[in-house]
């Protein structure tokens, strides 16, 4: 199945290569990653979407968590969230076959967003399903796609406990196939045990 | 690491010093005392600060034993083990020691110079990618450009290393950055943010509904792991233990952690585990598994793993949480910290008949029959360390190496304190001992550190005995010598048809090898002979190798083959060692 996370790093070099070899490690393909500022000053909010087993969840999460350079992750999979893509689409259409494409880009509330003599450039945002449908349709109507490029998955909770991973699990459903009995003791100091 | 402190007014605690200064007096600061290490051109800024230092250096003979040296000294000492090196082959020499300290969650920093930040990324001489190189075998590693962010990288390495989950930290500085002088306020460089550890949601019914399964169990058993050592919680396992009467099994990392001649200890659990010890498991019908991560040597086949029994795993790593054996109850914390807020949950039970079940089933006993054999002129490894266990009252701290002696010494050296067998367990890497030995001897000078290694892995590392004539170690060093790379035979043995491809070794007299370098020796092929061997060895004041000439193709027993259920033991054939040496 699809995984979403979310997770906020420190925008320092090398945490990408951290994050991703991780999943490289777990031998995990990444669907889409998107990576850019967060709320936060020094921290940056990556979106992963990964393939894996349904079990595998708590797993790459707890993994993730592991990584110095991650302060907090949240799995979306099973909570309330609105999630969003953006795609610039190129497709090939001169003066006597633009209109139609017009018509489309006005059904999917999309927008044009250059026009050339012999192209066209399309932005739309929205669930994955209708960046698909969008490219779907341009395809059947025997328009040529040139180039394509998207963003990859964003995702955020809705309500007003936004990043706040701790807060936020506890709300969470435990995915299936997972432990539910599970309890977690803070450290009492900082530090371990194991240097006194 | 910001500019900020630039700008801000230099405190009364504050001193100009340049990047090598830093690097040393961080260490300092951190109470190191001890580091390991081998110089180089990208590192000799800081060797050149060296001096000026309260440290000991001990020059190693190859990274590699640098970063085990690091590893000994941890695990010997609970203390954070430094080893430093120079850049390109320097660093990549460490590879080994770094991934074998993250397999066993061991604390170590280790630190490598680097080519200038100018150059970086120009294949300049001796520059290589380490931190590149080293992510996935590391807790976390650090690019280090500026001399100013020397001491807060330092700093957090140590931290990192040392908490949560323990593991190595590598620290790559680059020349310019230890050249270059900066403003040095030790308490200034202190994290300030750091998670030391991961956290789910809290659900307060676990620690009842774990003290309801072990209430309620008939037949429990505690799996003691290295996390009951790393968390020091000694003391609240014999607790749980003896309060409620279970039987403690444990894993190759985790003996000593609970002592071996308590009545309530079985030995250790897995492929090489006794077998009452594996049976006890699989009939258990509660597994409190405190420390340890299921490892595949540890379970055998999943699929028939412990199959009635409820699991409750205590973990500080929630990573390890149904990674390989689906529990019903997760702690996730301390070890220590969840025992003592578990322990008041439970009350004493009086009588437990699954105690006397167990107790009648060791009288299938592989050790004891060995122990038992008369002395027929022909020397077993057996005989040797427990013999070795004899003279040293138990009370040495054992360096092993990875191999059949490796197993041997975990069936045949009853280990009562925590700390005293150092081993290579999840990576098991050969050509540890020797190292790991001299870094477990420095840390704890006054402890007796013996070495038990094979012929072969003791070749990987021997270099590292001028390592011990300069220093002047008094250690001493039991090769266990067959002639073979032993487990390698015996798997060849038992799985490929006795097809002994390149698992015959040639070795050099070890001994004349020990006098090469100044250390004494002796060469022993019978069982009369262990004993004043041994006592030669103590005698001295000074490092002193025996060479033990034993059973060529002798085999390590009870075996669960690789994909077997745990139950399912190669079992030794009656009178094995007679049918042996007639064999030979």
């Amino acid at each position: 199945m699809l995984h979403t996370f979310v997770a906020l790093v420190e925008d320092k070099p090398g945490v990408l290569t951290r994050v991703s070899s991780l999943f490289r490690r777990l031998n995990v393909n990444i669907v889409s990653l998107t990576v850019g500022r967060s709320e936060r000053p020094g921290v940056s909010r990556m979106t992963i979407v990964a393939h894996s087993s349904t079990s595998a969840g708590h797993r790459i999460m707890a993994s993730l968590y592991k990584l110095e350079n991650v302060l907090e992750v949240d799995d979306m999979d099973q909570v309330a969230n609105v999630s969003r893509e953006l795609a610039l689409i190129k497709v090939g259409a001169t003066p006597k076959t633009r209109s139609h494409i017009f018509e489309l880009v006005e059904v999917f509330r999309a927008r044009i967003v250059d026009l050339a003599p012999e192209s066209l450039m399309i932005e739309i945002t929205g669930v994955e399903s209708k960046i698909e449908g969008l490219i779907q349709v341009l395809i059947e109507s025997g328009d040529p796609i040139l180039e394509v490029s998207r963003t990859g998955r964003m995702v955020m909770r809705r309500g007003h406990h936004t990043s706040r991973v701790l807060e936020a699990m506890r709300v969470a459903a435990e995915p299936e196939g997972e432990t539910k009995n599970t309890a977690v003791f803070d450290l009492v100091e900082e530090e371990s045990n194991f240097q006194k | 690491m910001s500019n900020s402190s630039q700008n801000d007014s230099p405190s009364p605690n504050t001193t100009r010093l340049t990047g090598s200064e830093i690097v040393w007096a961080t260490l300092v600061g951190e109470g190191v005392s001890d580091v390991f290490g081998y110089p180089g051109g990208a590192i000799l800024p800081v060797y050149d600060a060296m001096r000026k230092f309260p440290i000991r250096h001990i020059l190693v003979r190859h990274e590699q034993g640098a970063t085990h040296m690091a590893d000994g000294y941890a695990r010997a000492s609970g203390r954070v083990g430094v080893a430093l090196a120079t850049s390109g082959p320097g660093a990549t020499n460490m590879v080994t020691g770094l991934a074998t300290a993250m397999m066993d969650s061991v604390p170590i920093v280790c630190i490598t110079g680097q080519v200038s930040s100018k150059v970086l990324g120009s294949d300049a001489f001796q520059e290589v990618d380490i931190t590149g190189i080293t992510l996935p075998i590391t807790k976390h590693n650090y690019l280090v450009t500026r001399a100013e962010d020397i001491a807060p990288a330092l700093r957090e390495a140590f931290l990192v290393a040392r908490s949560g989950r323990p593991g190595p930290v590598l620290v790559d500085i680059t020349k310019d950055a230890q050249q270059a002088y900066a403003e040095f306020n030790f308490d200034a460089a202190a994290p300030k943010a750091y998670r030391p550890h991961p956290m789910r949601g809290a659900n307060a019914d676990s620690i009842t509904d774990a003290a309801k399964l072990i209430r309620e169990a008939k037949r429990p058993v505690i799996l003691a792991g290295h996390g009951i050592i790393q968390s020091e919680a000694y003391e609240q396992v014999r607790t749980l233990a003896e309060r409620m009467k279970i039987p403690v099994a444990s894993t190759l990392l985790g003996l000593g952690c609970f002592p071996a001649s308590h009545a309530l200890s079985l030995g250790m659990m897995g492929m090489h585990g006794e077998a009452w010890v594996n049976e006890a498991i699989q009939k258990a019908d509660l597994l409190i598994a405190c420390g340890m991560r299921f490892d595949d040597r540890v379970t055998g086949t999943l699929a028939t793993y412990a199959p009635n029994a409820k699991k409750i795993h205590i973990e500080i790593d929630p990573a390890e949480i149904n990674k390989n054996v689906k529990v019903d109850v997760a702690l996730i914390g301390d070890l220590k910290q969840v025992l003592e807020i578990l322990l008041p949950h439970l009350s004493t039970r009086t009588s437990s008949p699954w105690l006397r079940e167990i107790n009648e089933s060791k009288g299938e006993c592989a050790v004891r029959d060995i122990k038992n054999l008369p002395d027929n002129g022909h020397l077993y490894a057996a005989h040797v360390i427990n013999d070795l266990w004899n003279a040293t009252d138990g009370k040495a701290i054992v360096v092993t190496d990875v191999g059949q002696h490796q197993m041997w010494e975990a069936q045949y050296y009853k280990h009562d304190q925590p700390r005293t067998l150092i081993t290579s367990g999840g990576l098991g890497t050969m050509g540890f001992a020797l190292p790991a030995a001299i870094g477990a001897k420095i840390a704890c000078p006054e402890k007796e550190v013996w070495v038990i290694a094979g012929d072969g892995g003791f070749q990987m590392t021997a270099p590292e005995l001028s390592t011990i004539a300069q220093e002047n170690l008094d250690l001493n060093i039991a090769i266990i010598n067959n002639g073979f790379l032993g487990m390698v035979r015996q798997w060849q043995e038992f799985i490929y048809d006795k097809n002994y491809a390149s698992s015959p070794i040639l070795s050099p007299d070890f001994v004349k090898l020990a006098d090469a370098h100044g250390i004494a020796g002796a060469t022993v092929s019978t069982r009369s002979e262990v004993e004043s061997a041994v006592k030669s060895a103590r005698a001295s004041r000074a490092p002193f190798l025996i060479n033990f000439l034993v059973e060529k193709e002798d085999s390590v027993y009870p075996m669960v083959a690789a994909g077997a259920a745990l139950h399912e033991m190669i079992r030794r054939p009656d009178n094995p060692m007679i049918e042996t040496a007639e064999d030979a």
